[in-house]
């Protein structure tokens, strides 16, 4: 077992490129959620984004451009679905499924004659001096604009709901629609734009998937991103800042199981040095305010670690398949869910209370 | 009552064997992936426009792309009841639900690709790819300066087990210090995540990639890696799957294992057309050209191309076989003696690593 093999800061720089279609798509659809509207068509518009992205960038040479396209192309979908569930009253969890089929399918028939061609490739913002920097420059600061957009859309998005007047409206929309338009705000009109921001974003993850992690164009290229970032959503109880936290644990144990794989590694070990840094983390960032409960988590987590890492040294050889792995965010996933609702208060806080329901402005 | 009597007489009429004939045959297609992947899913609908092409007006094909093996029953059935009377399921995945459908429709005939379960109407047609995996792990063990070739599995299965111990048997026999990472994916397609494995590859050292799944997402990465690169220097190097893959790796690309279903499908068609079909088991190799080695990249040493070339030549010819003694199991167990050459049965049962390949298999 050598630990050495594995390069962290590598593995940390393309978790963040893994997680950020992830972020993007997460952060527009939780707007989506916060405003009372479920819409099950992140898939749908997040392909049609990667192909039109993939296309405009191809044909104008411009990857920015692609990016713009993509944004418009996913929003104009997310259009579709809100004027049929907001304005025509459909079902929202049917026409959202419908919109990932209609997304999937259009996209392979707009994309069809771009299969086989390389994108104009998206720079790196290389920043000098900072980007230089021996492990912090290829951490944080040699990454392209995208990321960097993402992370900032995800604060802008924070500081839009918790800080302004028209985020606390699109919040009471979501929690009481009823409520919202007997006090005169336009509830059909707040949906419309926040479900246009989230196909924008969803559109924007596409195309990252299509421009840049992948490169290229093939058919079925999300194949379920959408999907995990509707369980993003939930993971990060309906909070900005834990959407990124939920976008690098489920990019992070996929980079990590493949680096694992590859070079042969003990999970027992890695299990280890994870408790080991999370323990560690639960200490340092909450020293401020540290007390006796904190203190005996942060010891059984360490405890874990140990015990952990002992197994690892006793059976050396042990391999976990890789499919366990693969379970973990979507175990952390049912267990914030476990978490959130046997908790009623913090429950009532997140979910929003309209969430899914039509709403109708005679009724 | 005189009416029914007609409807009834019109119904006979239809289903006589005579008036059935002048229907073209219904031929249907099922893939695991879409069909513009450009590896295998794309190399069967290949094979389904031939037939289209060869039979004109007298046969009609339909497909449907991208069913997950987990839910192919359903639509194998579905297709059965829609009167194909031919159908062709081509994942190893589909094979326990076509037996199970082919049961209930026992006038339809069915051909699985790469299973081993067999029916009076379920035939069973594979390749023999682990030839086409000796060429590459010969030029793979050439070409390597790193020493270690990187491989991206799928599901472990003895088909793809088997082209791993081929290649790396022939990788071995010319760099005894070859190196194989290998990483399964757990997924036929999933151009995101195939991508990220061939990234996680390389960052670890490997110098030449392997893949075992259906999309040109690595090939793309890669191929990525040749930009911007000087003169004198090189990148990374693949081997194009199932299809060509030319266009998606100009410069990474050495060649590639390319399937071709066309002769074996038409053959399939006439024999039901002329009502010799029979439940059979093909497997064929590139004698029979059903595997077949895609053109050499130039920058390929003339002799190493040659080398290759003989190789495949002496396969073809029944001279060389992929595996002959004396060859190990992983745990150092004996397997094939000094010149023993392996039997069917063992190949199609392959379910571990031959010895000098580290790691575990999947359960």
């Amino acid at each position: 077992m050598d630990l050495s093999s594995l390069d962290f800061v590598a593995l940390f720089a393309s978790l963040i490129v893994a997680a950020t279609p992830l972020v993007l798509a997460a952060i527009g659809e939780l707007v989506v959620e916060k405003s009372g509207v479920l819409n099950l068509g992140v898939e749908g518009m997040m392909i049609m984004g990667a192909v039109t992205g993939f296309i405009l960038a191809v044909t104008t040479g411009i990857p920015l451009l692609g990016f713009v396209g993509a944004a418009i192309a996913g929003a104009a979908l997310a259009l579709v679905f809100g004027v049929l569930t907001q304005v025509l009253l459909s079902n929202q969890v049917a026409t959202g499924l419908a919109l990932t089929l209609f997304g999937l399918g259009l996209a392979a028939l707009l994309g069809q004659s771009y299969t086989g061609i390389r994108p104009p490739q998206t720079a790196s913002l290389d920043l000098p001096v900072l980007s230089d920097l021996p492990v912090l420059g290829r951490l944080l600061f040699s990454h392209d604009w995208v990321v960097y957009f993402a992370l900032l859309l995800v604060g802008a998005v924070w500081w839009y709901l918790n800080r302004t007047r028209r985020g606390l409206i699109l919040r009471a929309v979501g929690e009481n629609h009823d409520a919202a338009h007997a006090l005169g705000y336009r509830v059909v009109a707040i949906r419309l734009g926040a479900i246009a921001f989230g196909g924008a974003c969803a559109g924007l993850g596409g195309a990252y998937l299509s421009l840049v992690r992948v490169p290229q164009w093939s058919e079925g290229m999300t194949a379920g991103i959408g999907w995990i970032a509707l369980a993003i959503v939930v993971f990060a109880s309906w909070k900005p800042s834990r959407v990124i936290l939920g976008a690098w644990l489920f990019g992070g144990v996929t980079i990590l199981q493949l680096n694992i794989q590859a070079a042969n590694l003990n999970v027992l070990a890695i299990l280890a040095l994870v408790l080991g840094v999370v323990a560690a983390g639960l200490l340092i960032f909450n020293i401020r305010r540290l007390n006796g409960h904190l203190m005996i988590r942060s010891a059984f987590i360490g405890a874990l670690g140990l015990l952990s890492w002992s197994l690892a040294l006793s059976f050396p050889d042990f391999q976990l398949d890789s499919a366990y792995l693969s379970m973990t965010p979507y175990l952390t996933t049912i267990a914030v869910l476990v978490a959130i609702s046997g908790d009623r208060t913090r429950a009532a806080l997140n979910a929003p209370a309209s969430l899914g329901r039509v709403f109708h402005a005679s009724a | 009552m005189k009416l029914l009597k007609t409807l009834g007489l019109a119904a006979v009429l239809a289903a006589s064997p005579a008036l059935a004939q002048d229907d073209p045959l219904q031929v249907g297609f099922i893939y695991v992936g879409p069909v513009g992947d450009y590896g295998w899913s794309y190399q069967h609908d290949q094979g389904r426009l031939a037939i289209e092409e060869h039979f004109g007006d007298a046969v009609e094909t339909s497909f449907i792309e991208s069913v997950p093996e987990g839910d192919s029953e359903r639509v194998i059935r579905r297709m059965a009841q829609e009167g194909h009377d031919l159908i062709f399921t081509t994942s190893f995945g589909y094979m326990t639900p076509t037996v199970r459908v082919a049961q209930q429709f026992p006038d339809v005939k069915f051909e699985h690709a790469t299973g081993y379960q067999r029916a009076d109407n379920v035939s069973t047609y594979s390749g023999r790819f682990y030839e086409g995996r000796v060429v590459q792990g010969y030029l793979a063990g050439h070409m390597t300066e790193s020493n270690i070739i990187g491989y991206i599995a799928s599901f472990p299965i003895p088909e793809v087990i088997r082209g791993i111990n081929a290649a790396y048997l022939a990788a071995a026999e010319v760099n005894p210090d070859v190196e194989f990472r290998i990483i399964w994916v757990s997924t036929w397609f999933d151009p995101g995540r195939e991508a990220d494995a061939a990234n996680t590859l390389i960052e670890q050292g490997a110098d030449v990639i392997l893949q075992h799944t259906d999309s040109t997402a690595p090939m793309t990465i890669a191929q990525e890696s040749w930009e911007g690169l000087s003169e004198g220097e090189r990148g990374i190097y693949a081997f194009g799957q199932a299809s060509d893959m030319m266009e998606f790796g100009p410069d990474a690309r050495l060649t590639s294992i390319i399937d071709d279903w066309a002769p074996y499908y038409i053959d399939r068609v006439q024999a039901v057309l002329d009502g010799t079909w029979e439940s059979e088991d093909t497997w064929h190799g590139i004698d029979e050209g059903m595997t077949s080695i895609g053109a050499f990249n130039g920058a390929i040493p003339a002799e190493l191309r040659k080398g290759a070339m003989d190789i495949a030549i002496a396969i073809a010819a029944g001279k060389r076989h992929a595996f002959t003694g004396p060859i190990n199991w992983q745990n150092g167990e004996a397997w094939l003696a000094e010149g023993e050459t392996a039997d069917d049965g063992t190949l199609l049962g392959m379910n571990r690593y031959v010895e000098g390949i580290e790691g575990t298999i999947p359960n």
